[in-house]
């Protein structure tokens, strides 16, 4: 496992909630900073800052220079073929929305159709139910399993020769799921499908190589894997993107700009209207060098021994359900607490410090699914250790002891 | 942090036996309401005559703040008039910012008071009251255009 000195490098879990050590098990949700990210965009702002792919004064080359080197470092991560194939975005959610309203309608028509999950969160899911709207495309779902998972034989009887696109989550934020993304691109391609992966709780947590993948587009966001809110990145195969029409228009996207029509930059830029988000991809760069550093196959490891670990140590919780399979592939544990609401399960953890979600996650459809309104989520990340998860279970003993007096 | 401050046993029973819980058979004013952020939601039916709210029911799904909320609120404002319910609810209001106000008149809502420490929750615990704002405001404009 990761030592636990590499809390250390994250000075906000270096506090106490409620008068206990802050245990932060919502990194599903957002991951906490490490000193370098921070000091990083602090330097940048600091030393750097600038307008990019302007300026002729030393600032503005060292803003750009920054900026794209965080382009190719990302690039590089997830094995992109070139920087052209990187744009940055706010985060997966805008990344989504770029191929849903460009490559959307020019590929989508009356009579296609589109496939998802019922398990998607909502960024990957309303997007698509919108397009289909709009074009009169069917949105189509593959069944999910008791498990959650999906089968490869479903998935073959789902996609056919009218799906135009297949759209699917790598990792699922609630259920602690990852999806064969592999086999799907291959059947996607088979039906001349393109194949989108919403990369948000993949990235952060496992080494991602997008072309061995062979996915079209891949969207994933900075701030789940330890950079700041605010930046995130679209992947998509050159030849894709260079057909896409660009979806924002302004400064710093343009080529050439005419009284009655005007031409494009050539890519990524194409596709980053605007003053972009410098000093996020700066931060970005540099939390992809701190995973680098600790390498993303042993983060992967020291999750999935936490989370046998926190499999085990629930299941000692009289009364408690866990969502998902065993022996989960995933860092995420979604639960509930007998009939007690998850918000009240929330609010007594909170008072013991231990910091979980509570609520729908983006996922109204799943919930319905699952046949509940709601559940509570403990997710893990490099930073957490077996101590953390054994404050859970004890907050969650306190819990149960509370309102099975309060309710008694 | 003091968590009984927040779950008081006056809000746990409403919890557990909640009060004009269920819905009308007939077509009275039906309110639906979300809060989207958790998921919580309401569908509150008033029964409005003649300025008095005569009757209020309850159902939906939430955690025991919200669906308290929902049980008092209705509890409190049957057979009272629709400006005294609007009266209640800024008192509501006021009571989750955490402003001085006087409830003595309603002792249960009262042990909600404790909400406010809790900012994350307040929303939970307004729910209920949104829906009757809504349900009086569709009502009157329904009333006007007759």
């Amino acid at each position: 496992m990761i030592s636990s000195a590499i809390r250390e490098q994250f000075p906000i879990l270096n506090q106490t909630i409620n008068g206990h050590p802050l245990v932060y098990l919502d990194s599903a949700a957002t991951s906490q900073k490490p000193r370098q990210v921070i000091e990083a965009v602090k330097s940048y702002y600091e030393w750097d800052n600038s307008n990019v792919h302007r300026g002729v004064h030393t600032l503005g080359s060292r803003a750009t220079d920054a900026y794209e080197g965080a382009r190719e470092k990302l690039a590089k991560f997830i094995n992109a073929r070139s920087t052209k194939e990187i744009i940055f975005t706010r985060g997966t959610t805008t990344a989504l929305n770029i191929v849903a309203s460009s490559y959307g309608p020019a590929n989508v028509g009356e009579g296609d159709e589109i496939v998802i999950t019922q398990m998607e969160h909502h960024s990957n899911f309303i997007p698509w139910q919108q397009l289909a709207k709009k074009t009169g495309a069917t949105l189509k779902f593959i069944p999910l399993q008791k498990d959650g998972s999906i089968t490869l034989e479903d998935a073959e009887q789902t996609i056919t020769d009218k799906t135009k696109i297949v759209a699917i989550a790598y990792v699922s934020n609630v259920m602690g799921i990852s999806h064969p993304v592999k086999e799907l691109a291959a059947i996607a391609h088979r039906h001349g499908a393109v194949i989108v992966v919403d990369g948000a709780q993949s990235t952060p947590h496992m080494k991602v190589d997008v072309q061995d993948l062979d996915c079209d587009f891949y969207a994933l966001s900075g701030h789940k894997m330890l950079a700041p809110t605010g930046i995130g990145a679209l992947y998509g195969k050159k030849a894709l993107l260079e057909a896409m029409e660009p979806v924002e228009f302004g400064g710093e996207m343009i080529d050439d700009v005419g009284l009655y029509d005007s031409t494009w930059k050539e890519l990524p830029w194409k596709f980053e209207g605007g003053t972009p988000i410098i000093a996020g991809a700066v931060g970005l760069g540099a939390a992809i060098d701190f995973l680098q550093e600790i390498g993303l196959d042993e983060i992967h490891r020291h999750e999935m021994e936490l989370a046998a670990y926190a499999e085990q140590r629930l299941s000692e919780v009289d009364g408690l359900t866990i969502y998902g399979p065993r022996n989960r592939k995933v860092g995420v544990v979604t639960f509930n607490l007998g009939d007690v609401h998850p918000h009240d399960v929330a609010t007594v953890l909170d008072a013991e410090g231990v910091a979980v979600r509570a609520g729908h996650h983006c996922c109204q459809p799943l919930m319905r699914w699952l046949e509940v309104s709601s559940t509570a989520r403990a997710s893990f990340y490099l930073y957490n250790s077996e101590q953390d998860v054994d404050a859970l279970v004890q907050a969650l003993i306190k819990a149960k002891e509370y309102f099975a007096y309060e309710l008694g | 942090m003091n968590l009984d401050d927040l779950y008081r046993r006056v809000i746990m029973d409403h919890y557990k036996n909640p009060r004009n819980r269920g819905s009308f058979a007939d077509d009275a004013l039906k309110i639906e309401l979300n809060n989207p952020t958790c998921g919580d939601r309401i569908t509150l039916q008033l029964k409005v005559e003649d300025g008095v709210v005569k009757d209020a029911r309850y159902s939906g799904e939430g955690c025991s703040i919200s669906m308290s909320s929902a049980s008092m609120m209705t509890e409190a404002v049957k057979g009272q008039t629709v400006a005294h319910a609007l009266e209640l609810a800024d008192r509501f209001s006021s009571l989750m910012k955490g402003e001085a106000v006087d409830f003595d008149d309603y002792e249960d809502i009262e042990a909600l008071s404790g909400v406010n420490k809790f900012p994350a929750r307040i929303k939970c615990a307004t729910l209920a009251w949104n829906a009757l704002r809504k349900g009086i405001d569709v009502e009157e404009e329904h009333h006007q255009e007759h």
